[in-house]
């Protein structure tokens, strides 16, 4: 009798408690997504903050863990998650949300891709063959991984399948709405001039209309060096930007230095859920961003 | 890993030399299967010309410091792939240089499961065993241009041997991981004649977490058990080995990132204990001496790196190590190596490294080594290269 209970104790620690979906998201965006179509059925780990690069996590053993426990796994994609996601893989032992299994979710595959390059070179800097990776910028792109994440979680969870339709329909009416308020709000921001620090936002620009005449980054993943600085400051000389943009975990003396020489306002973006205060989910995360950008385009000269 | 398996395909097309498939489509499938090569070379002084022999211990094959003067170091070149749903492949080749002429080492060549249930994965092939906490690290990822002294002095360099490993991940949130190896047993500190070609077993268990947004670690414990058979050490005069050789190691690594963004500044503070204990005869093969031995020896080293602003490390390497050696017969002094016990070796090493990109790495290193007999020091000074072309894998933590 013990030892059937054992085993059946065992067993369970094994295959894990079916009550909930366990959700491993690489990022917040899609944490905070899980959540909203999800509800009380699943139960979501975020591995990273909108405060981390994303490009550069380690394969801790802490995620290591949650991955091998996870039921499914939300990435973006487009070798986003490259540096890290490969060797949780390779070390979690989960064929559940191995690539290709239905437990492996990868949000890219369902929006259209920018700055997908002609050639590969890394001469060019870290370039992602599959494009411009930041997908999660422009608001309508989570209504298109909506659908298709909620169809996913009916897939893999089919007891609670009219739960997660359901969710995804009020989502879908919600997010409309918002996205005509945004759109309405941001139009004195079309082909406002900006510069970012790394080309993390052009979903964002393509969106809104704002018009990126140049980054910080001489390459993408390269850091600002001086003189490189340098030669952006004399370009903006002769095609003027109104404000420098920077995402909340992105170091902020390359922006400060530029804006001071050139006085113009640094932004601030939260870059995704939790990248500042007032940002707890998705619609928070827009309503701040739009706000900050109107504050910045009004606060120039 | 992270590929779909029509992306594969496409790829090998591509490789077949139809490539204007490829081209067609999306650019994302050239990288596909990954491969990247490595370039890596240094340039090494030296201000004792001594022979590098390390009190205490019989050094193993391919022990030597870096060539002095300007010299390449191996050339290593990976492909990885899953070969099908189930298996994932991986080779990583290295061109060395061998005196004056190129070798040819397959460093691994193996398969690994993807799909096994209840957190189990198994690996057949050649591998670095997951043996302490570098063992399994490819050149290219040291902190240092060489590998701490425990690992040349007792494992001379790292165990990658034939063989097949089984590990079993916890379905729990504190990391714990378990794993056995059974290995050919052909490599230091086994190897020798051969035997039945299973003579090395390894056992290791791995606990790790974080604490907090910007601290994470891991603890391990593993063991090496082989046997050698006439294995040969030394270069002038060979001494072999006959008998048993265990490695005991425990290994700690402590990172810190500030805010869990290691790009900015970071910390890794890295330490291993290892102890081995031989127990059988050696054959002094120029006066055919032979002797009961009992080996006993220890090191260790502590070792933290420091990434101070992006792009730029420094690292600070203190390490030691301490035999107590029995010979029972050393009639004209064959074995004194073993037995000179008027101190112990050590080192300490700092250096610096500025990585352009992820993808490149330049290094200056100075060591200041008294591993040596007879208490000579020798004060080393390294400048190194590490490039890689192509799709770089991703490190393990």
């Amino acid at each position: 009798m013990i030892l059937r209970s054992t085993i059946a104790a065992l067993a369970a620690l094994v295959s894990g408690p079916a009550l909930a979906l366990d959700i491993f998201a690489t990022v917040p965006e899609w944490g905070a997504l899980a959540h909203e179509l999800g509800g009380d059925d699943v139960k979501v780990y975020t591995a990273t903050t909108a405060l981390q690069n994303v490009h550069h996590i380690q394969a801790r053993p802490s995620l290591i863990a949650k991955y091998r426990q996870a039921d499914l796994v939300i990435a973006t994609g487009a070798d986003l998650e490259s540096g890290w996601l490969p060797a949780l893989a390779q070390k979690g032992n989960n064929p559940r949300v191995q690539p290709g299994a239905p437990g492996f979710f990868e949000a890219f595959r369902h929006v259209k891709m920018l700055e997908v390059p002609e050639v590969l070179d890394r001469s060019m800097g870290d370039v992602h063959p599959y494009g411009n990776p930041h997908i999660q910028t422009a608001a309508p792109n989570i209504l298109a991984i909506a659908g298709p994440l909620a169809e996913r979680l009916a897939q893999l969870d089919p007891e609670h399948a009219a739960g997660y339709r359901a969710r995804a329909a009020e989502f879908e009416q919600k997010w409309r709405a918002a996205l005509v308020r945004w759109e309405a709000q941001a139009k004195p921001l079309m082909g406002v001039p900006v510069v970012s620090t790394h080309r993390d936002s052009s979903y964002l620009y393509a969106w809104l209309g704002l018009k990126e005449v140049a980054t910080l980054e001489p390459k993408p993943g390269i850091p600002p060096s001086v003189g490189h600085l340098e030669k952006v400051l004399e370009g903006l000389k002769k095609q003027p930007a109104r404000m420098v943009l920077r995402a909340a975990y992105q170091d902020d003396k390359p922006a400060q230095w530029l804006a001071e020489r050139i006085q113009i306002p640094v932004v601030e973006l939260p870059f995704s859920v939790g990248g500042a205060k007032g940002t707890d989910d998705l619609f928070g995360y827009f309503d701040v961003t739009i706000e900050r950008l109107l504050q910045g385009a009004g606060g120039a000269k | 890993m992270i590929q779909h398996p029509v992306f594969s395909v496409v790829a090998g097309i591509a490789l077949l030399g139809v490539t204007s498939l490829a081209a067609a489509q999306s650019p994302g499938r050239s990288f596909n299967p990954k491969t990247s090569l490595i370039l890596q070379g240094t340039f090494a002084d030296y201000s004792s010309d001594a022979e590098p022999e390390v009190s205490g211990v019989l050094l193993g094959p391919e022990t030597e410091p870096r060539p002095a003067g300007f010299s390449l170091a191996e050339t290593e070149l990976v492909i990885e792939a899953n070969v099908d749903d189930q298996f994932h492949g991986w080779a990583s080749i290295a061109l060395e240089n061998e005196d004056g002429e190129t070798a040819v080492a397959v460093e691994e060549a193996y398969v690994d499961t993807l799909a096994l249930p209840a957190g189990l994965a198994l690996k057949v092939g050649r591998f670095f065993s997951e043996l302490g906490y570098q063992n399994h690290v490819h050149a290219h990822g040291w902190d240092f241009v060489d590998l701490p002294l425990v690992y040349r002095a007792l494992l001379a360099g790292q165990v990658n041997d034939d063989g097949a490993q089984l590990r079993w991940v916890a379905p729990t949130d504190l990391f714990f991981e378990v794993g056995v190896e059974a290995l050919r047993g052909s490599e230091f500190p086994g190897g020798g004649d051969a035997g039945d070609g299973s003579e090395a077993g390894v056992a290791f268990v791995h606990l790790g977490g974080d604490v907090g947004e910007s601290h994470s670690w891991r603890v391990g414990l593993s063991h090496l058990a082989t046997e050698a058979s006439n294995r040969l050490t030394g270069e002038d005069v060979p001494t072999a080995f006959t008998g048993d050789s265990d490695i005991g190691i425990l290994d700690v690594v402590y990172k810190w990132a500030p805010g869990g963004n290691p790009s900015q500044r970071s910390f890794v503070l890295n330490f291993e204990a290892m102890h081995r204990r031989e127990q059988g005869t050696l054959t002094d093969e120029l006066s055919g001496v032979t002797s009961d031995y009992e080996g006993d020896q220890q090191g260790s080293y502590l070792q933290g790196v420091y990434k101070f602003m992006p792009r730029w490390r420094v690292g600070l390497r203190l390490e030691r190590l301490r035999s107590d050696n029995t010979v029972a017969n050393n009639p004209g002094g064959e074995f004194d190596a073993l037995l000179d016990d008027s101190y112990d070796p050590g080192r300490a090493s700092v250096m610096l490294d500025f990585s352009n990109s992820e993808f490149s790495r330049l290094r200056l290193q100075f060591s200041r080594d008294a591993t040596r007999p007879d208490d000579e020091k020798d004060n080393q000074f390294f400048v190194q290269y590490v490039m890689s072309l192509g799709s770089h894998p991703a490190h393990q933590f």
